[in-house]
């Protein structure tokens, strides 16, 4: 796979603040690349540097392997599609869409056919004569992505775009997305703080954290193997807890909970376990399994994300874990004794 | 309980609406009937008043008067184009470019002619126009001229003076339309390659149209009807469509003509408004909003 787009230790410092700070990164040609990251942490700026609307401090972003230093941004190959956005209300869709094709002063006959081929791409045919002040949340999403797309960029740039949509929308945005993107086979830079469009959509995922990249991984991997603890905590639910001493082969958390595991860093200080890593009533012949003994504070049933809060016995720490889905623990009752296993892989220390 | 909750909300709304009706009918539509009735009489030989057309009549067959009304028309469009032409860089430039801080003193300086009033402000203008007024006397003191240019009592004076009290008028609409302006969607425009040209004309003047257009009006309506800038600053040529009613009431003492050509000037800005308005496809609800 080619480079479509090369980020070398870019930097961007304001006044006495480091919004980007050595962020080093590849994207694929056709490629789903996700930036996610807390509000705050420097992703917006990033984007907006590739873009062009900001000028790096240090760095270099490359493009089709040509450094983009001094490209103002309609001169660049790329497209951004805003988080509100920025539609242009005095026009309807197709003047919208229009926009960009007839700065390029294509002919007529052209721009029409590009339209309505992004039009029925993006399932607006019929739309294009109504203003878009009219349109719902997601056609005007669609109009958006349409108008950035229809000038055919190497890269797609999108700055939180699903953020104004209600959950349902949303949910259903994010699957239409992803087959859009694979359909026309254009690279999107996507960024968000919700983690679920992130692993959804994308085929690489970057956690940005204060202005640098914690982990650039695939969804699975980041889910899977988080390499630092704010991965860990970030991605994903999962039970944080404090660790006291690391001794040998066992350690032992703040509130007092004893764990034997071949311990592989003995500096770590946090231990993260994810609620559907817990094996309930394991068995006994299993190996390599961490088993204790845990009370059920509340049931919080959720329909299939259904978890159990619990309490590990002689310790003080809180444990959430996952329900199955099956029938199985319908009966159980608060107050009552379960046992746990976990695999000594599951368990994340940093 | 429901029916007196009723009457409750039916007395605070009387009381709310009477006061803006008795203003609207006593000085308002009554004054309006007044005038216009009046407009349609003349005096016959023996001083009595009688219904006729001769009032406008009048109007038509005296060229003077046609005349500077068509002027009075096409100058009052001039001034409105230039008010615009200066208002919208300096309305841009105080909601997009200036900071908070500086925006609010921008905005005091814009208003502060207004608190002297318009007579002052005219005959500052006097004494700036003048031959041997301050602008003159600093261009011959340099050397840039010999003899004063003369400026003061021309059509050009008398525009200046226009332009001066009504440009206000001008910004602060389009301060109001560009404030709501996201600039992402300036940014969004220079994205899909748009030149700043392009973005001027296809994105920023669209979008502040109703601005334009709200401010377009007042501008328009304070020009068309002014008195003291055009009879103080104009010269002997520059005749104004305002003297001639006032000429009319109080040199010839002759109050039904003076009727009859307030209310061809009444008709003529609402013409022109009208026009405008169906012309750059805005209508007085988006205007007004």
């Amino acid at each position: 796979m080619n480079k479509i787009l090369e980020v070398k230790n870019l930097s961007k410092y304001f006044d006495d603040f480091t919004a980007v700070k050595n962020v080093d990164f590849d994207v694929e040609e056709g490629g789903f690349f996700s930036i996610l990251g807390s509000s705050g942490c420097g992703k917006t700026t990033l984007l907006r540097i590739i873009a062009g609307f900001q000028q790096e401090s240090e760095g270099d972003v490359i493009i089709h392997g040509q450094s983009m230093k001094g490209i103002p941004p309609e001169k660049r190959p790329v497209n951004i599609v805003f988080q509100n956005l920025a539609l242009f209300p005095m026009m309807n869709v197709r003047e919208n869409i229009a926009f960009g094709l007839k700065r390029q002063k294509l002919k007529k006959a052209v721009i029409n056919s590009k339209i309505n081929e992004m039009l029925e791409r993006v399932g607006l045919h019929g739309y294009e004569n109504k203003k878009v002040t009219d349109l719902s949340g997601g056609q005007r999403q669609r109009v958006a992505i349409a108008r950035s797309l229809v000038m055919n960029p190497s890269i797609l740039l999108l700055d939180e775009p699903l953020g104004a949509l209600d959950r349902k929308l949303r949910e259903h945005m994010k699957v239409e997305l992803k087959l859009l993107q694979k359909e026309i086979g254009t690279t999107f830079i996507y960024i968000t703080h919700d983690q679920s469009e992130a692993l959804v959509m994308s085929d690489k995922v970057a956690v940005m954290h204060n202005g640098q990249f914690e982990q650039i991984d695939t969804p699975r991997n980041l889910y899977k193997n988080p390499k630092t603890s704010f991965v860990a905590g970030f991605v994903g639910d999962t039970n944080r807890f404090e660790l006291q001493s690391v001794a040998g082969d066992s350690f032992i958390t703040k509130g007092g909970w004893k764990l034997q595991q071949p311990v592989l860093n003995s500096t770590a200080t946090e231990l993260y376990i994810r609620p559907e890593a817990l094996i309930l009533n394991p068995a006994n012949h299993l190996n390599d399994i961490e088993k204790f003994d845990v009370t059920i504070k509340t049931v919080l049933f959720d329909g299939s994300n259904t978890k159990l809060s619990t309490t590990v016995s002689e310790s003080t720490e809180e444990l959430l874990i996952s329900l199955p889905q099956n029938a199985q623990f319908d009966g159980i009752t608060e107050g009552s004794q379960l046992k746990v296993g976990i695999h000594h892989d599951d368990l994340k220390c940093f | 309980m429901k029916n007196s909750n009723k009457n409750s909300f039916n007395s605070t709304f009387y009381l709310l609406i009477v006061p803006v009706l008795i203003w609207l009918i006593f000085m308002i539509v009554i004054p309006h009937i007044e005038l216009l009735i009046s407009s349609f009489q003349v005096e016959d030989d023996s001083g009595d008043l009688v219904y006729s057309f001769n009032n406008y009549i009048e109007f038509f067959s005296q060229k003077i008067y046609w005349l500077t009304f068509v002027k009075t028309a096409t100058y009052s469009i001039a001034v409105t184009f230039l008010a615009f032409v200066v208002a919208f860089p300096i309305a841009f430039y105080i909601t997009k470019i200036a900071s908070k801080n500086n925006a609010g003193f921008l905005i005091l300086l814009l208003v502060i002619p207004l608190w002297v009033g318009e007579l002052v402000t005219v005959y500052g203008w006097i004494v700036l126009l003048g031959d041997h007024g301050v602008i003159n006397h600093f261009m011959m003191s340099i050397g840039i001229i010999n003899e004063p240019i003369n400026m003061l009592y021309t059509d050009f004076s008398m525009v200046i003076g226009l332009l001066y009290m009504s440009v206000l008028f001008m910004v602060i609409p389009i301060m109001s339309t560009l404030e709501s302006l996201d600039d992402s969607l300036i940014e969004a425009a220079c994205d899909l390659g748009a030149s700043k040209w392009d973005i001027f004309t296809k994105i920023i003047i669209p979008y502040s149209m109703p601005g334009i257009a709200s401010g377009s009006i007042i501008v328009f309506m304070l020009v068309i009807g002014d008195y003291l800038a055009p009879n103080l600053l104009g010269g002997k040529n520059s005749l104004w469509f305002t003297e001639q009613i006032y000429n009319n009431f109080l040199t010839t003492f002759n109050w039904n003509e003076g009727a009859a050509f307030g209310f061809l000037l009444l008709m003529l800005s609402s013409g022109i408004i009208w026009l405008a308005l169906k012309l750059s496809g805005q209508n007085l609800d988006k205007v007004g909003s």
